[in-house]
């Protein structure tokens, strides 16, 4: 079918609020997975990284396990099997779950990396001076693996916003299904999946930039 | 005995799996003493230093800083590994300069001594920056401050790391071969700054491989020899008069003429 580019802008005008909601929920969603995931995939790859065997192995199996998974299936097993389980989660709690358990994987696998590569004279100048673990890590390692960490993890974050696409398939009016609801009722597949594909590219480009931006504040002059 | 040891290490024992690396070495040191520890590489002079701040953990013995038992305690009769926070704590009562550095590459000169100030001493920002500055002026650096380890000579960042080691102002520093990873021209810079904190009378305990260095500064030596002291006593003593076979053999291989 042949439409105008003025109808287009016509049928754009008349969806905008679900559309708009649609892209602040693909956002909340893909924002709360990856705040939620790497507050968890940090202590995961210290786990991976300093833990005594007792952590560091059901760690070990937790991260594999998970990384080993499609996203899709622990969206699927997060509604489903979980609501048998007798965790009722709405469509949106399960998902941002989900993503979030799958990001803090990936994410911990990126940190215990970071960790690994910083040099053991670190840690023992940190206790030299008598610094516990805790001070050593926010100060000595955290800001030395950051840098390490960034640009693997802008990625990361870029497919966690793709992810939540999944989530429409459990019935969350995120940015994708409230495209395909417009079209459903307009029969406008063109241009609404790629003013779809172009909110999320946006919204990717935006975290590349923060990406960028922090890995210049963070840059140590030599 | 006149005053109580500030160090004191009795029976110390260390092994790696089977490998006994330390087979019961005993030492004392007095406020004021320089001490060096020499011997040639695999005679457990490193480890027996990096026992002294928990760096390494050790199997038997006793060390003891100002009386106050290092690591371990008995508790019901049993030895028991202090807790890492009391582990911690005891690790600022030395301070250690490393054979690498070690200096924090994301902190400026000035921020890799206020670390330990701030967290440790909890002073506050400005205060720990007067203590950092005060320092780092003594070792000559105080141009320096701004910059980042990456921008210092292998020379500059040791004097720094002895800096931010001494502003903790323990009560004995520990030395390991600060001066084995520089080029031969950067020496000299480092070994005056010690030179002049031993002549101050900061308690030194010294592992090097700088024969000279050993026998114009230290007041006393300790040789090692696999995992025990082979021999110890005063400088001139030991280096033109060697007791034991062992150590006549290891200053004729050494540099030291």
């Amino acid at each position: 079918m042949d439409f105008s580019f003025a109808q287009f802008l016509h049928e754009l005008w008349i969806a905008r609020v679900p559309l708009l909601q649609g892209v602040g929920i693909t956002i909340a969603s893909a924002a709360l997975a990856i705040v939620a995931g790497t507050v968890l995939g940090v202590f995961v790859g210290l786990a991976l990284t300093y833990g005594a065997a007792p952590l560091r192995l059901p760690m070990r199996g937790y991260t594999d396990f998970i990384r080993g998974t499609p996203v899709l299936v622990l969206v699927l097993a997060s509604y489903y099997i979980l609501g048998t389980a007798g965790i009722q989660l709405g469509p949106f709690q399960a998902g941002v779950l989900a993503l979030a358990v799958f990001c803090s994987s990936h994410v911990g696998e990126i940190v215990r990396g970071a960790l690994q590569a910083i040099h053991k004279g670190q840690i023992e100048a940190a206790k030299a001076i008598g610094l516990t673990f805790s001070q050593t890590f926010v100060s000595v390692l955290m800001p030395q693996a950051i840098r390490q960490i960034l640009p693997t993890w802008v990625n990361t974050a870029a497919e966690m916003v793709k992810a939540s696409t999944l989530l429409s398939i459990i019935g969350v009016g995120d940015l994708l299904l409230a495209s395909q609801e417009v079209i459903s009722r307009t029969f406008m597949n063109m241009p609404f999946y790629l003013f779809a594909g172009f909110l999320y590219f946006a919204i990717n480009f935006g975290i590349e930039r923060f990406g960028r931006f922090v890995e210049r504040k963070t840059h140590i002059p030599s | 005995m006149t005053t109580n040891p500030i160090l004191e290490i009795r029976n110390l024992h260390k092994h790696y799996g089977d490998v006994e690396v330390l087979k019961g070495v005993d030492c004392s040191m007095q406020r004021g003493d320089v001490v060096c520890v020499i011997g040639s590489s695999g005679s457990g002079k490193t480890t027996m230093l990096r026992c002294i701040n928990m760096l390494e953990e050790f199997s038997d013995g006793s060390i003891r800083i100002d009386g106050e038992d290092i690591g371990y305690e008995l508790r019901d009769g049993r030895r028991q590994r202090k807790s890492e926070k009391e582990v911690a704590r005891q690790r600022a009562l030395t301070g250690m300069a490393f054979q690498q550095f070690n200096l924090f590459p994301h902190m400026s000169a000035a921020e890799n001594v206020m670390l330990g100030l701030v967290k440790v001493k909890k002073m506050t920002r400005d205060e720990a920056r007067a203590v950092a500055e005060k320092w780092l002026d003594r070792v000559g650096l105080l141009s320096r401050r701004d910059h980042y380890p990456g921008q210092l000579s292998g020379g500059q960042q040791q004097r720094v790391a002895i800096a931010r080691a001494i502003a903790m102002s323990p009560r004995l520093m520990l030395f390991d071969e600060v001066t084995s990873a520089l080029d031969p021209e950067l020496v000299n810079e480092v070994l005056v700054v010690i030179q002049d904190l031993a002549r101050e009378g900061m308690t030194m305990l010294l592992v090097t491989h700088e024969m000279r260095f050993a026998f114009e500064v230290s007041t006393r030596v300790i040789f090692m020899n696999q995992g025990r002291i082979g021999e110890e006593g005063d400088p001139k003593e030991m280096f033109l008069r060697p007791k034991s076979e062992r150590l006549a053999e290891f200053l004729k291989n050494s540099s030291f003429h």
